[in-house]
Order: C-alpha cells, then sequence, then structure tokens
C-alpha cells in the first residue's frame, strides 16, 4: 500500500474508533427512547470470578409474595455476578428477618425503610419523612448504629393499607379510614400477627385513628385477601402494592389513609458491614443495579404474576432480570 | 454431639415455660402461650375431634353393620376402608377451606370424611366375621334381624368395631392438629405457625398434641376393653 | 430519588382487565396445568424417595421386631404397645418431638413416617406367622428341619399374604400422610399444597392431592401384583 492510502486508512481507523469511544461511553440518555429495552438503567451483569471466592451469601426474605420475589432476584442477581448464593426465604416477620440478619444466618435481606423506622426505631408515622431521601438518610443512621449497612432505595414504595370488598364500602359509605369512625366496632379487622404491636398497623388504627374494631385477629399474610372472600374479615390489613388492587374487577378497596398513619416506605437492601467487606464492591453494585427498574408498575406486575397467575417466584423474578436486561436468557 | 443434648434440654425447657407462663412472640409485642392459650386451644381440637368422631360413627356405624349382616356390598365396604387411607388429609383440609369455606361446620365434615372408612369396613368385617352358627341359633329362637344386630352380632363384633373406631380417631386427631389452615385454631396453631410462637412454641405444641392422642386412644382402648364381653376377652389371640 | 424509566419495555406487562379462569381462582384450571405441570415433577420425586425410605425402613425395622417376637413369644405385647405408641403420635407432632434431634429436614420427616409404619406392618407380619396352621409347622419339624428353616421356608412364605396386605395398608397412609412433611421442612407434594399463597391456590392444591392419590393407587397395585406373584396359591386378602 501506498503511503498516502495507509495515512488515509489510519485516520479513519481513529475516526471510527473516537466515534466507538463517544458512543459506548456516554450515558445512555434514555429519554430519547422510552421504549428502549435492556440498558435504561445500565445493563448486563457480568460475571467476576473473584466473587466465587468470598463466602456463600444467604439472602433472606419476609414472608409474603412480595418479598420473595425480591430475594429471588437479588439472589439470582448476585449469582450472575458470580457470588455463591443460598436463600432462605419466608422467613417471617420483620422482627424474625432482622434477627436471623443480626445472628448471622442470613447475608442480608429487603426491609420497608417505614417498617423499619417504626417497627425497629419506635418512629412515629408523623416524623417518618414523606421524601424517600430524607427517610433514607434517617434509616441508614439508625440502621448504622446497630452495625446494619442499608443499602440505596429501590425506586418503588409500598405501604400498609386497610382494604375491604369494594361493595363492603360501598354499603359503608366510606372511603377513608375515619370515615369508620362510629362504624368499626361492628367491623371484624384481619392482619399479620406482627400488627396487632405496629404503630403503622393495628396500634395506629386504635391510637392515631381512635378507632375500636369488634375484633383483631391474626392470620398469615398469604390469607389477608381470602379472609376478605370468605366473609371471616370486614376489613383485612392489605399493601398498595398488591396485584389483587389491580386485577380488573375492582373487587377490593383500599381507604385512603387521611391521617398518614400507615406511611409508605421504598425497599432497601439490609445486610452487615462486614457482609459488604468480605463480598466485595459487586456485591452493593449488583443489588443496586437490578432493582433499578423496580418501579411500582412493575412491581406490581411481578406480584400479579405470582398471586393472580400463579407462576413461581423463582420464575418471575427470572423473567425480571431477562426483561430488564440484567442477564441474558 | 454433646451439645445436641445439652441444647435439646434448653428447648424442652423453654417449651415447658411456654405452656405454663407464656412468652413474648418472635413478631414482638405480645405475650403468646400460657396456660389459658393453652386450655384453650387443646378445648378446641378435642371438641372438634369428638364431633367428628360422633358424626363418623354415627354415620358409618349403622351402614357397616348392616351391610355385615346382609353380607352384602362387600366391595364397598372394603373398597371404603382403603380408599378413605389414600386421602391425602393435608389437600382435603386445604382444598376446603379454599374452595368451600373455612369455620366449624367445613371441618367437621371433612375431618369425619376422614373417620368414616376405618369405622365403615371395621363394622362390616366385625359383623361378617361372627360365627353363623350364633347367628342361626339366635335366628331359630326367634330373634328379630334387628335383635339379632343388637345383641349377638354387635357385642361379638365389637373388638373390630372399636378397632376402627381407634383408627378413625387418631385419623382425625391427627387432621385437627391442622385445623388452622381452615381458620379454627387448634393446638396445631402453636406448631404451624412457628415465625410467631418460635421453636420453644413449636415443640410445646408438638408435644401437648402427642399427649392428647395417646390420652384419646388410651381412653378408647379403656372403652373397649369395658365393652367387651368376658367371653370374648378369655378368647384374646 | 431521579425519575426512573422502566428497565423493561410496554410488553412485559400484562392486561388483567378480562380475568381468567387461573386469575378468578376458579376450581380447576386445565390450561393452567397443562403449562405448569414441570413444577410438580420436583416436589413429586421428593415425595417418592420420603415413601419407599419409610416404608422400606418401617418394613426392615417391623420384620427384625417380628422375628424377635415370634423367637420369643413374651416379647409380642411390648412390641406391639411400642409400636402402638409411635403409630398413635401424630405424625406432624413427631416431626417436631425430633426438632431437637434432627433438626428439620427429609430425615425428619423419614423417621417420624416411618414410626407411623411400624405398628401396621409389625402386627401384620406377626399374624401372618401366627395363622400358619400348626400341623404344617408339626410337619416340617417331622421331616427334620431346624426352626430356622422352617421360618423362612415354610412360615414366611405361608405368610406371605398377609404381609403384603400389611405392606399395602402402609404404603398407602405413607403416601397421604408424606404430605406433612412440608412443615418438617422435608419436602414432597406438601410444598405445593401449603406454601406462600399455594395454600388459596385451589388447582394447585388439587394438582398436588391428585398426584398423591394416584401415587398411592399406584404403589397398591404394584404390591398387590407382587403378592399375587409370591403367594399364587392364595387369594391375597384386600
Amino acid at each position: 500500500m501506498s503511503a498516502k492510502k495507509l495515512r488515509y486508512l489510519l485516520m479513519v481507523a481513529l475516526l471510527a474508533m473516537a466515534v466507538g469511544l463517544v458512543a459506548c461511553g456516554s450515558d445512555d440518555d434514555s429519554s430519547d427512547e422510552p421504549n428502549a429495552e435492556a440498558t435504561a438503567e445500565g445493563g448486563t451483569i457480568e460475571s467476576n470470578p473473584e466473587n466465587g471466592k468470598a463466602p456463600t451469601l444467604t439472602i433472606g426474605s419476609k414472608n409474603f409474595t412480595e418479598q420473595i420475589v425480591l430475594g429471588e432476584i437479588y439472589a439470582q442477581a448476585l449469582e450472575a455476578a458470580g457470588y455463591k448464593v443460598k436463600t432462605d426465604l419466608n422467613l417471617g416477620s420483620e422482627t424474625v428477618a432482622l434477627a436471623a440478619l443480626k445472628k448471622g444466618e442470613i447475608s442480608g435481606y429487603p426491609e420497608y425503610i417505614s417498617t423499619a423506622l417504626t417497627s425497629f426505631y419506635d418512629t412515629a408515622p408523623e416524623d417518618v419523612p414523606g421524601d424517600v431521601d430524607g427517610a433514607y438518610e434517617m434509616v441508614k443512621e439508625d440502621l448504622a448504629r446497630d452495625g446494619i449497612a442499608a443499602l440505596p432505595p429501590t425506586p418503588f414504595a409500598s405501604a400498609n393499607a386497610v382494604g375491604l370488598l369494594t361493595e363492603k364500602a360501598d354499603e359503608l359509605g366510606v372511603t377513608k379510614i375515619s370515615d369508620l369512625e362510629g362504624k368499626s366496632q361492628d367491623l371484624k379487622l384481619y392482619g399479620s400477627p406482627e400488627c396487632r404491636q405496629r404503630i403503622d398497623c393495628l396500634l395506629g388504627l386504635q391510637q392515631n385513628y381512635g378507632l375500636d374494631f369488634k375484633s383483631f385477629t391474626p392470620v398469615a399474610i398469604d390469607l389477608r385477601y381470602e379472609v376478605l372472600d370468605k366473609g371471616q374479615a370486614d376489613l383485612s390489613i392489605v399493601f398498595t402494592t398488591d396485584a389483587q388492587l389491580g386485577a380488573g374487577d375492582d373487587k377490593y378497596t383500599i381507604l385512603e389513609d387521611d391521617k398518614g398513619v400507615l406511611p409508605a416506605g421504598n425497599v432497601v437492601f439490609l445486610t452487615t458491614d462486614e457482609t459488604e467487606q468480605k463480598a466485595g464492591p459487586d456485591f452493593a453494585e449488583t443489588i443496586e443495579l437490578v432493582q433499578g427498574g423496580l418501579t411500582e408498575e412493575v412491581m406490581q406486575e411481578l406480584d400479579a404474576r405470582v398471586d393472580l397467575d400463579r407462576e413461581e417466584p423463582a420464575d418471575v423474578a427470572h423473567d425480571y432480570l431477562v426483561a430488564g436486561g440484567y442477564i441474558k436468557g | 454431639m454433646i451439645g445436641v443434648p445439652l441444647a435439646s434440654f434448653g428447648l424442652f425447657g423453654e417449651a415447658f415455660q411456654f405452656v405454663f407462663e407464656g412468652r413474648e412472640a418472635e413478631t414482638g409485642g405480645v405475650t403468646v402461650g400460657g396456660t389459658s392459650q393453652v386450655l384453650e386451644l387443646a378445648a378446641k381440637q378435642f371438641e372438634v375431634t369428638i364431633l367428628a368422631l360422633a358424626v363418623a360413627i354415627l354415620l358409618a356405624l349403622p351402614v357397616g353393620l348392616l351391610l355385615g349382616h346382609y353380607g352384602r356390598g362387600e366391595f364397598l365396604a372394603v373398597s371404603a376402608g382403603n380408599a378413605g387411607r389414600a386421602i391425602p388429609e393435608l389437600a382435603l383440609i386445604a382444598l376446603m377451606a379454599a374452595a368451600i369455606g373455612v369455620g366449624l361446620v367445613n371441618l367437621v365434615v371433612a375431618l369425619a370424611i376422614l373417620g368414616i372408612p376405618p369405622i365403615l369396613t371395621n363394622a362390616y368385617v366385625g359383623v361378617k366375621q361372627v360365627d353363623r352358627a350364633s347367628v342361626d341359633a339366635a335366628r331359630g329362637m326367634g330373634m328379630t334381624e334387628m335383635g339379632i344386630i343388637r345383641r349377638v352380632e354387635l357385642p361379638l363384633a365389637i373388638p373390630t368395631i372399636m378397632g376402627g373406631v381407634r383408627t378413625a380417631a387418631i385419623n382425625i386427631i391427627a387432621t385437627a392438629t391442622i385445623a388452622p389452615l381452615a381458620g379454627i385454631l387448634t393446638l396445631g396453631d402453636f406448631i404451624i405457625s412457628r415465625n410467631v410462637y418460635g421453636d420453644a412454641g413449636v415443640l410445646a405444641g408438638a408435644i401437648l398434641v402427642a399427649l392428647m392422642a395417646l390420652a384419646l386412644e388410651g381412653a378408647l382402648a379403656g372403652l373397649q376393653w369395658a365393652m367387651t364381653s368376658r367371653g370374648l376377652k378369655l378368647n384374646r389371640s | 430519588m431521579t425519575d426512573v424509566l422502566a428497565a423493561v419495555d410496554e410488553s412485559f406487562f400484562t392486561d388483567r382487565s378480562g380475568g381468567s379462569c387461573i386469575q378468578d381462582n376458579k376450581l380447576f384450571c386445565p390450561g393452567w396445568v397443562a403449562d405448569n405441570y414441570d413444577r410438580y415433577v420436583e416436589p413429586t420425586l421428593q415425595h417418592l424417595v420420603l415413601v419407599g425410605s419409610a416404608v422400606a425402613a418401617g418394613f426392615l425395622i417391623a420384620f427384625a421386631l417380628a422375628i424377635l417376637a415370634h423367637r420369643h413369644r413374651f416379647l409380642s405385647t411390648p412390641f406391639l404397645a411400642g409400636t402402638g405408641v409411635l403409630y398413635t403420635i401424630p405424625s406432624i407432632s413427631f416431626f417436631f418431638l425430633l426438632l431437637p434431634v434432627t433438626g428439620r429436614g427429609a430425615l425428619t420427616a423419614i423417621i417420624a413416617l416411618t414410626a407411623f409404619n411400624l405398628q401396621i406392618i409389625f402386627r401384620n407380619i406377626t399374624t401372618g406367622l401366627r395363622n400358619v396352621p400348626s400341623e404344617v409347622t408339626e410337619a416340617a419339624t417331622g421331616i427334620g428341619m431346624t426352626r430356622s428353616q422352617i421360618l423362612w421356608r415354610v412360615e414366611l412364605p405361608l405368610a406371605m399374604p398377609e404381609i403384603i396386605a400389611g405392606l399395602r395398608i402402609a404404603t398407602v397412609s405413607t403416601v397421604a400422610l408424606a404430605t406433612l412433611a412440608v412443615f418438617a421442612n422435608g419436602g414432597g407434594l406438601g410444598t405445593e399444597i401449603v406454601t406462600g399463597s399455594n395454600i388459596t391456590f385451589k388447582t394447585g392444591i388439587i394438582v398436588a392431592g391428585s398426584i398423591a392419590v394416584a401415587m398411592a393407587i399406584l404403589f397398591d397395585g404394584v404390591l398387590l401384583l407382587i403378592g399375587k406373584l409370591l403367594a399364587p396359591w392364595k387369594r391375597v386378602a384386600a
């Protein structure tokens, strides 16, 4: 080749490289492509062999669908990142899960900021910051004093809610919780066992709303809609992200929390400093990456796939990770 | 390995405390266990067991006796026993709760379904096995068919029939333990809701259920002994 | 937190406004079963292992006990009483009585199921041996057989129908009971009945229960056939 042609080729090559660098290096400007698949938030998880040398991670979760799906998402993502992962899902209420974390039985589990603040640190509902960043800072500080690290929050938030059959709501003529005043003493309330002493549950309804119920019956969380269907419960404690609420027929309604007693909480992954250290930087990075796609809509869809379509949480988590481009299908 | 027995002593101790004093729930806050809760759940377990057993006897015994006396329906009587054994109790209770509804009546019906087959089969077999000569003699003496059943066949069939009743009772009380899945709280709640009652509660529940089952079996065995005529007792195999 | 765009695209979401057999949790949804039957494979295999192990162990132990009691008649009553106690204690209770020793897991479930089996099998072997006509054993002694030979070559073969009957009863009962193994973290078909939201899932419960019933019928049939093969001269008792 002549020297001129060579220089020409070199320039083209350099130009191509420059274009390539610019294209790859730029932040994904996703607002240009609302329907972009995959890389809206940052891409596929790479398996890092170093992570395989870290101690086995045990991912825990509390005992209801949303928690189990979250646990599976985190577990499968960490596995894709090269960690050795076990799961110990469906542990129980927040006190059981926290105890397991403190005892070292699990490496981490997803917790709602509002639950952590009100249940672990006796924060009054009105003192729970309304903005995510404020709430995160507060819970992070509190947990740090107990040696627990809280990773950054998920996009979605969920709250407890007072749920009932829509026809019952129409019959009683209630749309907000304070409408229950004067009526609640004839109504049977069902909730999880831990609801009894939580301020963002029965305690708050009794103290802050001043409501007295005919009875409170503890029941497994998975049965929260069943007890409404079967007529055992007039009111049931449900979650705002529940799939059953979004299902077509509007069978269930939740009452508006007009006094702000049932604060919403984004999910933060709780773990220990020791675990983070031993697992290396990929641990937190992976978790933050995969939860980035969990908007309220998405979480509700995932919940629906388990509770309504009766798919298995592990499969649902896998499908989410693939659809989000975090792992290869 | 030494740790295991020592540690288990601790768990038994905690279970003991759970029954008599109660402890804080794993979910926090409330106290669970304690004698009053234990007695309440035990009474409920006893209540559903006895009700279901009574219903099962009332339905299965007459049918079994009649079939056995007239020598008819062998296939039904024997197959009932086999089929009954194959029913998965957990699926029955869960399906009943999910599809039909919760509540005492539904539970008792489901439990009775489990109790009927052994009683039916054993009543049939017990009566059929009665020595034909005795029956013919009684007939010859002018006894009515009902009289024969009541005064000849039934007393002779007591050991076999009671065997069926005891089997039914064991099935029923074991299934009554998982009644909390159907909304009726029995001692089984301590076992099933481990995340509320903790391992101490679970162990306490297990011990209490075992004791109750043994007590019921003992009572029925005693009843059988009392009801078996002296002549049969001499003939024990 | 900045405004986040979903990582997944529109096609990820399902339109649930119409309702469907499975979303409405109707009693039985064949469509769902056809698409999802593979999730029952592992629980079924676990169930088979539980039942197989428990019946095999129960048979071996009961057999040993029965032979001993046959030799030394005085052992009959205590053995019967002992296995009786194990039979009476509900399996779910037994799982947790074992908790301090074997913890949670398939082993605990198998031990409890074995304990349940013992009396049934023991009783049937003992009855079978006792029902051998004395003329036959006398004749055998007469031709010079040792006690051991009589046991293995005369009494046990003649007791076979009764033994098989006992095994059938034990196996069918164990298949049904093994659904409870889930409470001991022992796996089995119970996992598809009780875990998570399965407890409300009508179709799922029916499928799991039906598999259990089918398994029981299958085992019963196989044992019946084996019985016929081993003792063709005797009609096998139902």
